[in-house]
């Protein structure tokens, strides 16, 4: 073999052989879903702006459906899973501990998003009563099949396995090193899981204790205010969800490949300990507009909210702060001058970098949403998606397939098909959101709804207070073809990596922090005293408004029957506009 | 744990900038006189609209010199009345409920906005100046119809509007 010629060090998959296949799978399950998502949202991008419609309206929330769950189920935890199990493998410098359970949740996540996909795809059948058009958000009493929530469920037990995984990894490793700090990207790990094992319970109860009963017909009435609010429960942590992944490659990675280090190890376990405090009990900031929950619940989510700001500023420093460091190594100089000392040509860091620069973007519009007052002007408007594809669609979105393209070689000992195509992609990923996400705010101002396959109506029109609307529907439309390019780059790229010949030495270390754990106090690692915080705060924002809702409508809903998504309501509908009684009879025939 | 003064200071100013905005939104949402949706009204059985006295006719009702009432139904995929006519500079409240899946009710472009929730009703207050034409649009996802599920409200100018006497339906 070649490898004593070779400089470089060991890769991942030298050393991890059997991780590395499932980091793989799992890395390559991601892109699969981010593929198809891509596809599913160009056709959403040209229907909804009346630019290219192939389809019946419809259809269109079928596409949506799919294109979110998806993005934000398939593609991202799909994707964390896979870094995760990375992250934890190479800082505990160990094995996990039995690898047919490692395939086991695996197969767990894929098993669950298949079966969900089926009845989502169902849609497309104009018959069939396999359907799922109830969007990422499933309301009751908008009803899907049951194979809708059972996948979810089977997706969601995996995700708990793999985190039981990580711990299962720590502890052994915990043993055989009683005295030292726990790694910093374990830690991330681990704080992430017991976020996500604390967010679960909200959907557990509403998609086991309520949604799939209910949908095999265990029981015919609902509580849809409940329901939404369990949902949320788990919605809003869900988002860091997909966020903490990139932040640990912001916290581990993005300095090594800026040329330094990171800053300070003490703060990043801070920020990750404040996300698995905050990011819970907030989740009622969603529903800043909804009735039967009182003001002040919905202050305290605020508040809460607003001090979520915190851990991400801090981020935004430390991670500035390691960069210039790098660049400073680099022989940058001047206050603004290392800027140009930065590695620009390296498809990792210009991805990561502009990943976190829309970040920044997205986060002046999530400070609009938040505002309890100021959010009745954008609920519900495109400006919501506007800021989510800041967010997830471009902060966690971009950082992961940069940080694929770091980490890709050392999962396969394949250099990268091509790296100038790799630079061309993440900038080609910036400009196209930058116009699709800017057309889509403003739209939201003028007052243009998401969701919602024709925004053009028959009684009036949205005024533009500038520009014009068309034009704004041709910015969206052009920045979403743009995307669309930039992912098929993307995923081809990878793809035909795997074509390329296997070389040694591709390894590439992680720098270490300038201030490391050694800095940081031992409490820090208390996990035990974090998770009590965390569910005490959880318990305090929760109890009181769930017990009202409760209490106001009753555990099964004050009257509210099931609604089935199925394509079919569309006859319905043209027949219930001549004449409202038929709706009551139709509706009725098709539950029956 | 050491922290270097830079980031100290950041700290303090992050810690600033957040009470500050905290600060602003709540004097937005108390002192300025603005009213949140809230929990006020009693749930609702959805699927007994008809036997209730509000929402069994769908209406606007005069219940003060210069107050109205406008009882709204948002169904799959209309809103009941249709238009929404009240005059100008007058005080409007609107009681929103939902015989079947969640639905959005805002008047395009401006902040009178809701969610509408099957079992819940929704209570809304505006003060049109401007007389006009609005839309109302549904802005939660209810179905495959959603798209042409729209309203109208018109504003008149207060000396040319006359409620219509319902009281023969």
């Amino acid at each position: 073999m070649s490898e004593q010629l070779e400089s470089g060090a060991p890769t991942f998959l030298d050393r991890f052989p059997q991780e590395a296949r499932v980091v793989r799978a799992a890395l390559g399950s991601s892109f699969i879903a981010l593929f198809l998502g891509a596809l599913f949202g160009i056709v959403q991008t040209l229907h909804r702006t009346d630019i290219l419609r192939f389809m019946d309206s419809s259809y269109y929330y079928t596409v949506l459906t799919a294109h979110g769950v998806l993005m934000v189920v398939s593609f991202t935890i799909f994707f964390l899973v896979g870094i995760y199990t990375w992250g934890v493998v190479r800082s505990l410098d160990r094995p996990l501990v039995d690898i047919r359970f490692t395939w086991a949740w695996y197969g767990m996540m894929v098993a669950g998003t298949l079966l969900a996909v089926v009845p989502i795809l169902g849609g497309f059948v104009d018959t069939s009563e396999l359907s799922a058009d109830v969007l990422f958000t499933f309301y009751a009493p908008k009803q899907a099949h049951p194979l809708f929530y059972g996948g979810l469920s089977v997706f969601l037990i995996g995700t708990w396995m793999a985190g039981a995984d990580w711990f299962r990894a720590y502890f052994a490793w915990r043993t055989e090193n009683p005295d030292e700090r726990i790694p910093l990207q374990t830690f991330m790990a681990l704080v992430t899981m017991v976020m996500w094992y604390i967010a679960s319970i909200g959907i557990t109860i509403a998609v086991v204790g309520f949604l799939l009963p209910w949908s095999l017909g265990f029981f015919d009435q609902i509580n849809a205010l409940l329901t939404r609010t369990l949902f949320w429960f788990w919605g809003h942590p869900v988002v860091y969800f997909w966020l903490m992944p990139a932040y640990m490659l912001w916290y581990t990675v993005l300095p090594t490949i800026s040329g330094g280090r990171l800053f300070s190890d003490p703060l990043g376990r801070v920020v990750f300990i404040l996300f698995l405090m905050l990011s819970t009990p907030v989740g009622i900031h969603h529903q800043y507009l909804d009735p039967g929950i009182s003001e002040g619940f919905k202050a305290i989510a605020m508040t809460n909210t607003i001090f979520l700001l915190l851990p991400s500023l801090l981020t935004a420093f430390t991670v500035v702060a390691s960069m210039e460091h790098g660049a400073r190594q680099r022989g940058g100089t001047g206050l603004f001058g290392w800027l140009r000392a930065l590695p620009w040509r390296d498809p990792a860091f210009t991805g990561m970098t502009l990943a976190g620069l829309m970040f920044a973007a997205g986060g002046f519009s999530g400070m609009v949403n938040a505002g309890l007052n100021i959010n009745y002007l954008v609920h519900n408007t495109l400006w919501v998606p506007g800021h989510f594809h800041l967010t997830v669609g471009t902060a966690v979105a971009l950082t992961f397939m940069a940080g694929t393209y770091w980490l890709w070689p050392q999962l396969t000992n394949r250099e990268l098909y091509s790296r100038p195509i790799a630079l061309a992609q993440v900038i080609l990923w910036f400009v196209g959101m930058a116009l699709m996400s800017n057309a889509m705010h403003v739209a939201g101002l003028f007052g243009m709804p998401r969701r919602t396959a024709e925004p053009q109506y028959d009684g009036f029109d949205f005024t533009a207070t500038f520009g014009s609307i068309a034009e704004f529907d041709l910015q969206l439309a052009i920045g979403g073809t743009l995307l669309t390019i930039s992912t098929l780059m993307f995923v081809f790229n990878i793809a035909l990596t795997s074509g390329g010949p296997k070389v040694s030495g591709l390894g590439k270390e992680l720098s270490e922090p300038l201030s490391g754990p050694e800095d940081s106090p031992e409490i820090l690692d208390n996990l035990k005293l974090w998770i009590i915080i965390a569910l005490v705060l959880v318990v305090l924002a929760y109890t009181l408004p769930l017990a009202s809702i409760i209490e106001r409508g009753g555990v099964f809903g004050p009257g509210v029957d099931p609604v089935p998504m199925i394509v079919e309501p569309l006859l319905i509908y043209v027949e219930a506009a001549a004449d409202e009684s038929t709706l009551g009879r139709l509706a009725g025939g098709v539950l029956g | 744990m050491h922290i270097h003064d830079y980031e100290k200071i950041w700290l303090v100013l992050a810690m600033v900038l957040i009470v500050a905005i905290i600060t602003t939104i709540t004097y937005g949402a108390t002192a300025a006189g603005i009213g949140m949706i809230s929990d006020d009204e009693e749930t609702i059985d959805s699927t007994a609209l008809d036997e209730d006295e509000r929402f069994a006719d769908p209406r606007v009702e005069q219940v003060g010199d210069n107050e109205y009432e406008v009882y709204v139904i948002a169904r799959q995929f209309v809103f009941e009345p249709n238009p929404i006519e009240v005059p100008a500079n007058s005080r409007v409240t609107f009681y929103i409920t939902s015989p079947d899946v969640l639905h959005g009710f805002q008047v395009e472009g401006t902040n009178a906005n809701t969610m509408v929730i099957p079992g819940e009703v929704s209570k809304l207050t505006v003060e049109p100046n401007e007389p006009g034409e609005y839309g109302i649009v549904c802005n939660e996802y209810c179905g495959s119809g959603h798209h042409t599920m729209e309203g109208l409200l018109i504003v008149h100018p207060e000396d040319e509007f006359e409620l219509e006497d319902e009281s023969d339906e």
